[in-house]
């Protein structure tokens, strides 16, 4: 049996090598087909990796706590002006919120920030100490305000690199200068690390922290905080703390019942979720545009098939005559369509793996080739190959020896 | 008495064409010994070719027994008939069917790449000896296209031998070839047949069926004449005979 079917592929390999130019030009449907699969594949594998390491880079646990539109006599309220998030309620969650690690109030405003000669248009944020942990941001030089700092209502601020690039033009170190934001005069502590561009195109450098409660009162003179912001005590604990945080928050606004919240929280989970699901879906499509390339690849070796059964009814009627049975013209037909898909098969991930590459070198997008896109990809191709050759193989070897001896 | 290897009693063949029912044979018995060179005659329509394909086991009889080697044949299916061609028969034909693009001896090799009881290393060596046989050992990796119509159906014979068959069955061997050559084809036969090889040999030039020893002339699917001939010529005096101009 294994001698068998070692001539068997021997004789298929020798009719691919005679016609090799045929062979090439069929399988280039096949190499087509499994090359764009595995390259769409990467790119979407690639930008959802990436979405997700960028949502993941804001703050994987990260959690956001607004104002909620509230309903003040029938009127939908702009939830920026709303005022329903006070102190008190960052204190009850830092009390006794168990699934959080870090909570912060923050409040924000833009203004313009001057320094001599220099000024830059930016936006503060006050938050307290533990913003830095919930972002995960580091500090490139100089250090974080400390809670002391906070309770004092210092005037002192840490600045990320766009505004120090756009203050400190000459290069000198910015830690321990004064700056002054709306006319507000600031000691410069520390500069953030650089972050570079979110996903959402902004520029997260362009930012000064300073404590919440020198915002609040020196800038924007507010006594309500306008939003919390906290990080669950890891990702599996995300959506309980959401939970946990609506609950605290609730009892705190005595809302009861069937009453909508005032307030709303979104953890960074669903975040990744919908973009994933943007993002998936369009791989969806890729691969399903590049499976219509498969198949139409599969269509190609059939009709070649066809084509060489036709060509070679008298080799088949003579190797009948000289003792080959059915079975083995259906082998011989089968392997050959099978080595050309397998074949093209090989070469498409190849292809593939170059066409990836060269994605992420030229154009520079995240590209992700995950071993599942190849073996199934692969896995398809051999089972085209088998789909597509049986039909024109089983139609070989039911060939009648004396009819396709006298075939002209 | 020498081994019955064809043995065939009143062989029937029916076609149908439309409405009408066609008999290619109409009842034929024949006995085939070991070691006989037969000639089929006919004209065409006589019904020699039907019954070389079911002596071939290429096509069934619709009735009557055929036994070849003493295997009665009518109770074998598809792959067993494939299995007796493989084993039993050499098949030589009028157009030499040999495959294009194909070495001498990857051509010779064909019958016993369907037989896996036989080695790599044995099949080429049996072909290299069948080619040697019919005198074409210094070929052996010659493709057709570079072979002359004789040598082609030299490199056929020996594909017909290298199965060490009971039977060879000759097609209008020498159909496609210019009278020198035929007589080297037939010369080559009458030495093989001299070597105890059993030949079955279908033509329709009344020349050609003087170098055999037995002649079977068919008309309208029955046997009108069976005879041996006592006075067989020798093909290779008859081609030293030849004017030398004949041949290129």
């Amino acid at each position: 049996m294994k001698t068998r079917i070692l001539n068997l592929i021997k004789i298929a390999l020798k009719a691919i090598v005679l016609n090799k130019m045929r062979t090439l030009l069929t399988m280039l449907g096949i190499i087509i087909g499994v090359a764009s699969v595995i390259a769409m594949l990467a790119i979407g594998e690639g930008s959802k990796q990436s979405i997700r390491d960028e949502i993941s880079s804001m703050g994987s646990n990260m959690i956001n706590i607004r104002p909620g539109a509230d309903m003040r006599g029938g009127v939908r309220m702009n939830p920026s002006e709303m005022q329903s998030l006070k102190l008190k309620d960052y204190e009850a969650l830092k009390k006794e919120a168990s699934l959080l690690a870090y909570v912060t109030p923050q409040v924000s405003g833009s203004g313009q920030s001057i320094n001599g000669a220099n000024n830059w248009p930016t936006s503060i944020y006050g938050v307290n100490p533990e913003y830095l942990d919930i972002k995960i941001w580091d500090l490139q030089d100089g250090s974080m305000f400390t809670n002391a700092e906070v309770r004092s209502a210092a005037k002192v601020a840490v600045i990320g690199q766009t505004v120090a690039e756009n203050l400190f033009t000459d290069g000198e170190d910015p830690v321990g200068k004064m700056i002054r934001f709306n006319s507000i005069p600031f000691k410069i502590i520390g500069v953030l690390s650089e972050k570079g561009e979110s996903n959402f195109g902004q520029d997260q450098d362009d930012v000064i922290l300073a404590p919440y409660t020198t915002v609040q009162k020196r800038i924007l003179a507010i006594d309500y905080i306008q939003s919390i912001v906290a990080s669950a005590i890891s990702e599996e604990d995300a959506q309980g703390a959401v939970d946990e945080i609506s609950a605290i928050l609730r009892e705190q606004h005595d809302i009861s019942g069937n009453q909508e919240d005032d307030f709303n929280v979104f953890s960074m989970d669903e975040l990744i979720t919908t973009f994933s699901s943007t993002s998936e879906m369009l791989t969806v499509l890729l691969v399903a545009i590049a499976s219509i390339s498969l198949l139409i690849g599969g269509i190609g070796i059939m009709n070649i098939m066809y084509v060489s059964v036709k060509e070679r009814t008298r080799e088949i009627g003579l190797r009948m005559s000289v003792g080959a049975k059915g079975a083995d013209i259906l082998l011989q037909f089968l392997i050959e369509a099978i080595l050309i898909s397998v074949s093209g098969g090989i070469i498409g991930v190849i292809l593939g793996f170059s066409a990836t590459l060269f994605i992420k070198g030229f154009l520079g997008w995240p590209t992700i080739i995950t071993s599942y896109s190849v073996i199934v990809s692969f896995a398809v191709c051999a089972v085209t190959g088998i789909f597509f050759g049986w039909y024109p193989a089983r139609k070989a070897s039911a060939l009648d020896p004396i009819t396709a001896l006298r075939y002209e | 008495m020498a081994k019955t290897i064809i043995k065939i009693d009143d062989l029937k063949r029916e076609f149908r064409m439309g409405d009408e029912i066609v008999h290619a044979l109409n009842g034929v018995s024949l006995d085939i010994h070991e070691g006989e060179f037969v000639t089929i005659m006919g004209s065409s329509g006589s019904g020699k070719s039907t019954m070389l394909n079911i002596l071939g086991c290429l096509d069934s009889p619709t009735s009557g027994s055929y036994e070849i080697d003493g295997v009665p044949v009518n109770s074998l299916d598809r792959n067993e008939l494939a299995t007796i061609r493989n084993e039993k028969i050499g098949f030589i034909f009028q157009s030499y069917n040999l495959l294009p693009r194909t070495t001498a001896i990857e051509n010779v090799e064909l019958p016993l790449i369907y037989n896996s009881k036989i080695s790599s290393e044995e099949r080429h060596r049996r072909a290299v000896e069948a080619l040697e046989m019919v005198g074409l050992g210094e070929r052996l990796d010659h493709t057709p296209a570079q072979l002359s119509g004789g040598q082609q159906q030299r490199v056929a014979i020996a594909r017909s031998l290298v199965n060490d068959p009971v039977i060879i069955l000759a097609d209008e061997a020498t159909g496609n070839l210019d009278t020198r050559t035929s007589y080297e084809i037939m010369s080559l036969f009458q030495e093989l047949n001299k070597r105890g090889k059993t030949i079955a040999f279908v033509t329709h030039e009344p020349d050609i069926a003087e170098f055999s020893g037995r002649t079977v002339i068919l008309k309208d699917g029955h046997i009108i004449k069976d005879e041996m001939n006592t006075n067989i010529n020798d093909a290779a005096r008859e081609l030293a005979a030849l004017p030398k101009e004949a041949h290129e």
